[in-house]
């Protein structure tokens, strides 16, 4: 069972994420979109959306920090144990916290508004419902244990599981023994990057940073074949008259 | 000097009687489609009027096209590229539904099924094509029709104007203005566009969206300062008027123009000077700007220029069909055709000759003879109204510019009509307008019965011709254009004459 949640359902997701970015990329170019709705409602868009794309900005580089940086690494660095604490415990609840404003505030825009309800598809209401499930169980482990309760040093145990994950080295042992909602968020941040692929977030991959350094005004060839033109009248002659032919020597053959 | 093929357009809105033809045709051949009720690629708005979408032409309010900055150097209105990738997550300069319309379709069951022997007639009842709920509808891409909505007082135009013409206006005059995308030279939403799906064509300057490529970060739509690029509600992305590029490849006219009951439309090719562009755009003063975008095109009959076309590889029909072209013979021959909004900078491709009606209708009711040429003369230089106005969509507000154009129709109507009515030539007319009376009889055909094969000159899709004429040569040995057992059957396009 442990190997199951903490080997097997990992690499399945991960293969699912990568196989599902080649697989959409190769074939729905044209439903890679951020599939905007702006035109549609842009008075609590225009409120929530950067509330929520910057707290999850934060939110990505807090995860990064926390799952990717070894704790021996920040101690050589001379970061006291307590510092990395507080900047954790402080910048996800903050960061965390924006998310879930705009979070809200999506979600709200997504029922309130009549139009933009009815443009709402069914894998935007399984990512919301995903999305929410996920910052909550993130804000709880945040807030309720580290910085309400006792805490509970994650770089020992999820962050070493994670990292052991890409060298093949998955350590289930380290998972067993994590509080549940750690359990559920781990679980849940797997499932998570699975589902990635087949939802609007692929627009991430598009973020549209070349525009920096690329000429205003762009000029391209015509691509594609023309349309075949359909054979002269000449050619329609001639191709009957060759089947005429033919049907005689047949008839006489 | 880098020659580059430009597929432009040409109105005469003395023609246009405001029917409405070109955008059903446009509408039902491109956006009859779930997410493309509100789009109009074609749409025809009564001047003066606030448009569509509402007070597009406020670029205060929605920042499109562009604007020199303070060194003088060409930039977006909506600002620089960092600031376009800091709005993101939200645009600001994006206009909403509602400032085109909620669109809406009717309950036809109702009538269909409605049994018989009914005391009240039933009625079909607008449902929202948003929200698939009932709906009063309060506006449309026509609503002002006619200045029926009498938002005629709001048009952003007038507002440039002295207080003075804005109060005695409405009852002046009005006139119908068909507008599409106008494929610009600069265009302003390619240049906004994040992913860079957007594009100008090669061949032929057409302003295309790579529907693969967009990722629906919706900065074209506010880019563009005639708001005709849209966004598709049920793709999330963008899209706009192909120039009905299929069509145009297949040597026919766009299905606007193929449609125009009043035939105002001309189509043609207009060579222009790529390296050219950036200068004319950039040029500081307002007034400047007409000539600096009249200065880039390329003149197709100067031996040099044909010359050059070649070394480019344009095609023989190409190099021909721009020498015939009537859009150049209307922008830059006769110089009666004036490009839209040029302070916009974009460098619009779709140009309109003027109407002459607001001034003839002015001249009427003061009381002037609107079939002499003097007195309408006069009505040009005296009526500031009229003439403001136009001055205000066609010429940055150089009246000077408009009121020449002006001159050259009316002179031409009265020369005409002394022509036929008793076979004068009406030298002091011409000696007026700076033209010769081959000049003017030309124009004259050209705006009143120039014939289809006349108003749109449209090269087909030059590589397949040229492939075809390459294997052709190589299998005969000798030109097959000729007569004898082996020569080229050319088939007629279906066009009518």
């Amino acid at each position: 069972m442990n190997t199951l949640i903490w080997v097997v359902l990992p690499y399945a997701c991960l293969i699912v994420f990568v196989a599902g970015h080649v697989w959409r990329w190769r074939h729905d170019q044209f439903g890679w979109t951020t599939h905007t709705s702006q035109l549609l409602e842009s008075r609590l868009l225009r409120l929530g959306s950067p509330l929520f794309h910057l707290g999850a900005f934060g939110v990505i580089g807090g995860h990064a920090m926390g799952l990717l940086v070894p704790a021996p690494v920040t101690e050589a660095l001379g970061v006291p144990e307590h510092v990395y604490h507080a900047v954790a415990v402080w910048g996800g609840a903050l960061t965390g916290t924006v998310l879930v404003a705009g979070l809200l505030l999506l979600i709200a825009r997504r029922l309130v508004s009549a139009r933009i309800r009815r443009v709402t598809t069914r894998m935007d209401k399984v990512l919301y419902a995903f999305l929410a499930a996920m910052v909550v169980l993130g804000m709880t482990a945040t807030v309720a244990t580290n910085l309400l309760g006792d805490g509970y040093d994650y770089r020992e145990t999820i962050a070493v599981w994670f990292r052991g994950i890409f060298w093949f080295q998955p350590h289930t042992e380290l998972m067993t023994g994590a509080p549940l909602v750690y359990q559920l968020h781990a679980v849940g941040g797997f499932l998570f990057l699975a589902l990635w692929p087949f939802t609007r977030l692929v627009h991430v991959w598009s973020a549209p940073l070349a525009y920096l350094w690329r000429p205003y005004v762009v000029y391209r060839a015509r691509r594609g074949p023309f349309p075949a033109p359909g054979p002269t009248p000449a050619e329609v002659r001639s191709s009957n008259a060759g089947k005429a032919e033919q049907a005689l020597h047949l008839h006489h053959g | 000097m880098r020659i580059r093929a430009q597929m432009a357009m040409v109105m005469n809105l003395d023609k246009c009687i405001g029917c409405h033809t070109c955008s059903v045709t446009c509408k039902q051949t491109w956006t009859n489609r779930e997410g493309t009720e509100y789009v109009w690629f074609n749409n025809v708005e009564t001047k003066p009027g606030i448009g569509y979408p509402k007070h597009y032409e406020d670029q205060e309010r929605w920042k499109g096209g562009w604007k020199l900055d303070a060194r003088g150097r060409l930039t977006l209105r909506s600002g620089g590229r960092g600031k376009r990738l800091s709005r993101l997550f939200a645009n600001p300069d994006l206009p909403s539904i509602d400032d085109y319309y909620e669109p809406a379709t009717f309950d036809k069951d109702i009538l269909v099924n409605a049994p018989g022997g009914l005391t009240d007639t039933p009625v079909k009842q607008p449902y929202s094509t948003l929200t698939g709920k009932p709906m009063a509808i309060t506006w449309g891409a026509n609503w002002e029709d006619s200045l029926g909505g009498s938002s005629g007082q709001d048009d952003p135009n007038l507002a440039r104007m002295t207080a003075k013409v804005k109060f005695e206006f409405e009852k002046t005059f009005m006139f119908h203005l068909p507008r599409i995308c106008e494929h610009c030279l600069n265009p302003a939403c390619v240049s906004a566009c994040l992913s860079g799906a957007m594009y100008k064509r090669e061949e032929d300057g057409i302003v295309l969206v790579d529907q693969d490529r967009c990722r629906g970060w919706r900065m074209c739509v506010s880019a563009c300062p005639y708001k005709k690029v849209y966004v598709n509600h049920a793709t999330g992305k963008a899209e706009k008027c192909t120039f009905c590029f299929p069509r145009l490849e297949a040597g026919l006219p766009t299905i606007c123009s193929e449609t125009c009951v009043g035939r105002l439309r001309y189509l043609g090719l207009l060579w222009y000077d790529e390296d050219a562009v950036l200068a004319a755009a950039s040029v500081e003063d307002d007034a400047d700007l007409l000539d600096a975008q009249r200065s880039v095109f390329l003149d197709p009959n100067d031996p040099a220029v044909r010359q050059a076309a070649r070394d480019a590889g344009m095609p023989e029909d190409w190099i021909e069909a721009a020498a015939a072209s009537p859009v150049w013979k209307l922008i830059a021959e006769y110089k009666i055709a004036l490009p839209l909004h040029p302070e916009y900078r974009t460098l619009p491709m779709v140009w309109y000759v003027p109407p002459l009606s607001p001034v003839l209708d002015a001249a009427g009711a003061a009381g002037r003879d609107d079939s002499d040429a003097d007195d309408i003369f006069h009505t040009i230089r005296d009526l500031r109204i009229p003439v403001e106005y136009l001055a205000e969509l066609f010429t940055a507000g150089d009246t000077s510019a408009v009121a020449g154009v002006l001159m050259k129709l009316a002179a031409m109507r009265s020369y005409m009509r002394a022509r036929t009515l008793d076979g004068t030539v009406a030298q002091e007319l011409l000696d007026g307008v700076g033209m010769s009376a081959g000049q003017v009889e030309a124009m004259y055909r050209l705006l009143a019965v120039a014939k289809y094969a006349d108003r749109y000159v449209i090269p087909a899709a030059h590589k397949r011709q040229a492939a075809e004429l390459e294997a052709l040569g190589a299998e005969h040995d000798t030109c097959p254009v000729s007569d004898g057992p082996h020569a080229l059957e050319i088939t007629p396009l279906p066009g009518r004459s």
